[in-house]
């Protein structure tokens, strides 16, 4: 080391080739971090790629609403200058905007899907334009307000067109609205009449049966917790296969299982009626309610309450209830006062857990649900298969998501992500 | 299955009456010559060699009985001619969603689907479905009769094959001890709890069941749009509905009502007439058809815009086999729907394994049809969106 | 009952005898109850047992031997009763009579718990075990069991028909098992499924592997960050993931296609495999690797020759989960898939909303059989490794 650099008072340390150690350790460590980065880049690339970037993707089309801007590029620059407090239609600029933009519009055939987009916010608007799709070829020049309002008085509607003016801009907050049962009306952002409303009710009661559901597993999972965390490890892991086939039973064969057991001639109400507790006519209806998505998703869920709360009642010392024993605490005292609030982190993550899963759910409410015992997620899956009003099923699943990630972050925080085991 | 307009038929409904005509005569066409004429449809169908096609179809059905009986009428036997090899998705339900996406992603793997004619429309209006030229795509009927003259007025889009007529209608379990004998012979019976106690299946839609309840509420079958179009109209209706909310299961695959009254979860339901018509004479259960202000529809095929050359050469080669009059006609030996060409419906007869005559079993079957209803399909386009807001969110109350 | 050494034997007509009564009283009256009288049934069940209680207890002392006699016993009273059905069942309520006798008799009952125990902390104790944890345990896996001989089942119905009940040969058949293997769609949904899961588990574990290995140095920047995103398809309801892959990959043209199927599959499995490798990674004596680098190994080598075999089960067992989340998942096919892409959840899911036929309790019994084996596999991985690394003693 006859090269190890002295400059003034402070002696700097160097390795064999002359660098100084403290360069050559920070750049050890930044080619460990790289090195790290480069193991993790490969998955961190594919899940930005195939699982984030379509949630980001989805995120968007809930404001998304480019349609009317693409569809009637002419007509909407034409509306710029017309004024829904005037109480008339717009003029004939408009009109004649409009008839350029529908000629396009029919010959790509896009006319129609505007429709039905405006259709969402403006019932009845759809057929204007499909009516008037069908006879644009025939129009003649000129005077093409008439024309139009001769197809269709429904052109002549100032609410027609305050719609159409309302829905320009390629951003909309519509769907957001449409989500939490509200609408741009003429005084601002208002409630839909009551008897649209849907989405706020349907939030609520996903959120409350994810909460009765989140309750019922607390209740059947602590008992079975606190058993497997005090027997004997050969017994306890014995029974715990029982808590780990369900766990690892496909979710369609339980479902199906519950479906076998709860309908009205299925084999609960069968025993039933056979040992004489019920008569024939009066079985009981325990699915397709609410009943049958708690009970089925109960049993789904079990085991993932069960889990994080063995975990943690297997690190609680026995000697802490002994030594309460010792100093005279009765058993209910011992329990309430030492065992129980050592399960409490158990509790709170299995319950996040079960809470965060519950309130996705799309399968089993579906089968078992009926109307009553449906979630948010069945009607998001409605928007998008059946009534093709992406916007709003994405907006919903938004809202939905905003939610999980809110009570995701309150797991980190409370369990740490790193520490998420199974089985 | 989503209700939507038929550009032949004007509001104000002269044209269903039209449509109407023509399905009875065909129906009663086929009453009359069903038993004389089966020794003539033996004539077997030369089929031209299909070159440049892929040997694969994708083909989009409902499912259950009535994709049974497509498959047997038409790709079975198509299958052994030409050794093409079948996938079927049973996602009519959402065909047009995903028809939606695949375009958007310029990707269509579905070759051939059947819709609702509703639907049809609907494909055709946004173009995610092709056109067809009837007179050059499809077989012409054995004695000359263009195929565009022959399926008339029941081309309702210039994308859309027809292959059957249908109805939505209910049937009831007739083993119901608590209704003491009585039958339910009118619609209106399906809201009276009181003689006819049970649970019903409706489907999770307003189309339809909203109708039905206006009616049974006193409003006269022309006056349904009037009133319904009205915000007190549909409160009426959903009142009305409200009466038996309590005993309704919803169902929203046209499987599920047969399933329900087989296992008597149901006591009556709604459904297509083919399905209870297998529930009946297939499995023979319990169970009778009220045929009082059944819904006529129409199903048939459409092909998806923008395939690429070989597979539509397959799927044209095999449309043109499918929808001939003998097929059609095939069709109906084991579903009990009527089928869409005149010249098709002369050779319906029995049913293939139960030997029964089908005839009285068509919807359009001049006993069957003493009362029948038809909906809008314009008015539903439009108001379609709302009324289903306001009826999920009776339902979900 | 007051302080009780290990020679503990309670009162035999003060307590064994009236206990048994009672057991046998329940019994008697759901029998009775299902044969038309309950009372009869009661009173007659009771007396049974009572007698039973008292012989077995009194003079036989062979447990074996007075558990079988009271089993044959009451078997031949099912026997004439409700025939086969009946046998099985009145030999199950004679073993069980039988052995709470001897459990009671012998005070064995009592040996579990500390001998100051009151005797309302020794009832608490059994309740608690036998009645509330054991309902707890029959509503976990009876509906997964009750599947498995209606599977079974002669009839196209959904319950113990009489036949079956009965236990009569005709009321069995097989015939719902050979219409899956038979069946075209379901033997199509089999091969996608085993088309599918593979592939995604394949992907899922190289690439999580990998990852939770550069988790798991000790500097990485933004680890937490990093780890959420990565958790993330775990915690994402299915229905938003689905949704989102769905406009997505309709937008890029992997919509109805198997590789979106495949990628989106891996996606869903990734966070298994980095939550087990990562668990066996954590005990991970890191002086290993240095010490093989030190000896002149380098990196690939060392990683093959010694991190490997280490993580190995970790690896396994996250491959296994991630193989069952593709191989049950149903929401995300549902929507990104097309007929070419139906698995066998999905062919369930259509057969439960649509025409509910009892095949699918026979695809559900093969699947509970493929659980199982799943569950044996890695529950031996996880005793090895923990064996290995020295965590437990096995």
């Amino acid at each position: 080391m006859a090269d190890a650099a002295v400059s003034g008072t402070k002696t700097v340390l160097t390795t064999h080739d002359g660098k100084p150690l403290k360069v050559s350790l920070a750049k050890a460590l930044r080619r460990e971090k790289l090195r790290a980065l480069m193991l993790i880049a490969p998955l961190l690339l594919f899940i930005l790629l195939s699982f984030i970037m379509p949630i980001a993707d989805m995120l968007f089309r809930s404001v998304e609403n480019g349609i009317v801007a693409e569809t009637l590029p002419k007509t909407v620059v034409a509306l710029k200058n017309w004024d829904p407090a005037s109480g008339e239609a717009p003029g004939e600029d408009v009109f004649a905007a409009l008839h350029d933009d529908m000629k396009v519009a029919v010959a790509e055939k896009t006319h129609t899907r505007l429709g039905s987009r405006l259709n969402y916010d403006q019932p009845g608007i759809s057929s204007l334009f499909r009516k008037s799709g069908r006879r644009i070829g025939r129009m003649k020049e000129g005077d093409y307000k008439q024309q139009f309002l001769d197809i269709d008085d429904g052109w002549g509607s100032v609410e027609n067109w305050t719609t159409i003016k309302r829905l320009s801009p390629t951003i909309t907050d519509s769907y957001f609205l449409a989500s939490v049962d509200a609408e741009r009306g003429a005084d601002g952002i208002e409630r839909k009449p009551e008897n649209e409303r849907i989405y706020i009710l349907l939030f609520v009661r996903t959120i409350l049966l994810s909460m009765a559901i989140t309750v019922s597993c607390i209740l059947l999972g602590y008992p079975i917790a606190y058993l497997l965390a005090n027997l004997p490890v050969r017994t306890s892991n014995l029974l715990m296969i029982l808590v780990l086939l369900p766990f690892w039973t496909s979710l369609l064969v339980r479902t199906s299982a519950w479906k076998v057991l709860l309908q009205q001639q299925g084999v609960i109400n069968d025993v039933l009626v056979w040992i004489g507790l019920i008569d024939d006519a009066g079985r009981l209806v325990m699915i397709n309610n609410m009943t049958g998505t708690i009970i089925a998703m109960t049993h789904i869920l079990l085991p993932f309450m069960i889990l994080p709360l063995f975990s943690v009642m297997k690190t609680i010392s026995p000697s802490y209830v002994r030594a309460a024993k010792s100093m005279g605490a009765t058993d209910w005292t011992t329990f309430w006062r030492i065992y129980f609030p050592n399960t409490v982190p158990g509790i709170g993550a299995g319950s996040i857990l079960v809470f965060i899963l519950a309130i996705g759910y799309y399968i089993t409410p579906e089968l078992v649900g009926g109307t009553s015992g449906v979630f948010i997620s069945n009607r998001i899956a409605y928007h998008i298969s059946s009534s093709l009003n992406w916007g709003l099923a994405a907006a919903l699943g938004t809202i939905l998501l905003v939610l999980v990630l809110a009570l995701y972050w309150v797991y980190d925080r409370i369990v740490g992500i790193d520490n998420v085991k199974l089985g | 299955m989503a209700g939507l307009y038929c550009p032949v038929c004007n509001p104000k409904g002269e044209n269903y009456m039209k449509l109407k005509t023509i399905l009875m005569s065909t129906a009663a066409a086929g009453l009359m010559l069903g038993g004389t004429s089966v020794a003539v449809n033996s004539a077997s169908h030369g089929m031209a060699p299909c070159e440049g096609c892929t040997d694969s179809l994708t083909v989009v059905s409902w499912g259950g009985a009535y994709q049974n009986s497509q498959v047997k009428a038409y790709s079975e036997p198509y299958a052994e001619a030409t050794g093409v090899k079948f996938v079927w998705d049973e996602s009519s339900n959402e065909a047009v969603a995903k028809l939606r996406a695949m375009n958007e992603a310029g990707n269509v793997t579905w070759d051939l689907v059947d819709v609702v004619a509703s639907d049809a429309i609907r494909l055709c209006d946004e173009g995610l479905a092709m056109e067809i030229d009837a007179d050059n795509d499809l077989a012409d009927a054995p004695d000359g009769t263009k195929a565009s003259e022959d399926f008339g007025d029941l081309m309702v889009s210039g994308c859309f094959v027809p292959q059957i007529v249908y109805s939505t209608t209910f049937g009831y379990r007739t083993d119901v001890a608590d209704w003491g004998g009585k039958k339910p012979e009118s619609i209106c019976d399906v809201f009276d709890l009181e003689n006819f106690p049970g649970k019903r299946s409706l489907e999770k839609r307003p189309i339809n069941n909203m109708e039905w309840a206006l009616i049974c509420d006193g409003v006269a079958k022309d006056e349904v749009y009037d009133v319904l179009a009205t915000p007190e109209g549909v409160q009426k209706a959903l009142d009305k509905l409200g009466t038996i909310k309590d005993s309704v299961v919803w169902w929203s695959a046209g499987a599920e009502t047969p399933q329900l009254l087989a296992d008597g979860e149901v006591v009556m339901g709604s459904t297509y007439n083919g399905r209870l018509f297998s529930v009946i004479e297939e499995q023979k259960q319990p169970v009778a058809m009220l045929w009082d202000a059944q819904v006529f529809d129409l199903d048939g095929w459409i092909v998806p815009a923008g395939l690429p050359a070989d597979r539509l050469a397959r799927v044209k080669h095999f449309l043109k086999y499918a929808t001939d009059t003998q097929r059609l006609a095939d069709q109906a030996k084991y579903i009990s729907y009527g089928p869409a060409r005149k010249s098709s419906a002369p050779l319906v007869g029995k049913h293939a394994e139960l030997g029964i005559d089908m005839a009285p079993h068509m919807p359009t079957d001049p006993n069957n049809a003493k009362n029948t209803f038809l909906y809008n399909y314009e008015w539903w386009a439009d108001n379609r969106d709302d009324l289903d807001a306001k009826f999920q969110a009776w339902l979900a109350q | 009952m007051s302080a009780a050494i290990s020679t503990f034997r309670p009162s035999l007509t003060g307590f064994t005898v009236p206990m048994i009564a009672g057991l046998g009283a329940i019994f008697g009256f759901l029998w009775g109850l299902s044969m038309g009288n309950g009372l009869v049934g009661l009173i007659a069940g009771g007396a049974l047992a009572a007698v039973i209680a008292y012989v077995l207890a009194s003079s036989m002392e062979n447990r074996g031997l007075g558990v079988l006699a009271a089993s044959v016993l009451i078997g031949v009273i099912g026997l004439f009763l409700g025939g086969a059905g009946g046998a099985v069942a009145g030999a199950a309520m004679g073993a069980i009579t039988g052995n709470a006798t001897y459990w009671l008799s012998t005070g064995r009952y009592r040996a579990v718990l500390p001998p100051y125990a009151s005797s309302k902390q020794v009832l608490w104790h059994h309740f608690f075990r036998i009645g509330i944890c054991g309902a707890i345990f029959f509503f976990l896996i009876v509906p997964i069991l009750i599947i498995i001989p209606l599977s079974f089942n002669a009839e196209n119905f959904f319950t113990f028909t009489k036949a079956m009940l009965a236990l009569q040969p005709e009321g069995y058949s097989t015939k719902h098992y050979s219409d899956f293997l038979t069946n075209p769609d379901w033997q199509q949904a089999l091969r996608n499924s085993f088309m599918i899961a593979p592939a995604a588990t394949l992907l899922a574990t190289a690439f999580g592997t990998l990852a939770a290995i550069g988790l798991s140095q000790s500097h990485v920047p933004f680890r937490r960050a990093i780890m959420v995103v990565l958790i993330s398809p775990m915690i994402v309801p299915l229905i938003i993931s689905a949704a989102g892959m769905y406009f997505f990959y309709s937008r890029i043209g992997l919509q109805g296609t198997y590789w979106g199927v495949v990628l989106a599959h891996a996606a869903l499995g990734t966070p298994f495999v980095i939550i087990t490798v990562t668990a066996t990674l954590v005990g991970f004596d890191r002086s290993l690797t240095r010490a093989a680098a030190n000896m002149g190994a380098n990196p690939v080598t060392t990683f093959f020759k010694v991190q490997m075999p280490l993580i190995v089960p970790g690896v396994v067992s996250g491959a296994l989960f991630a193989f069952i989340t593709s191989f049950d998942e149903v929401v995300v096919v549902l929507f990104l898939g097309s007929a070419a892409q139906k698995t066998l959840p999905w062919q369930m899911f259509t057969g439960l909303r649509e025409q509910i036929s009892p095949t699918i309790l026979a695809v559900a019994t093969i699947m509970v059989a493929i659980s199982i084996a799943l569950l044996s596999v890695l529950e031996y991985l996880r005793r090895r490794s923990e064996r290995l690394r020295g965590l437990t003693p096995g």
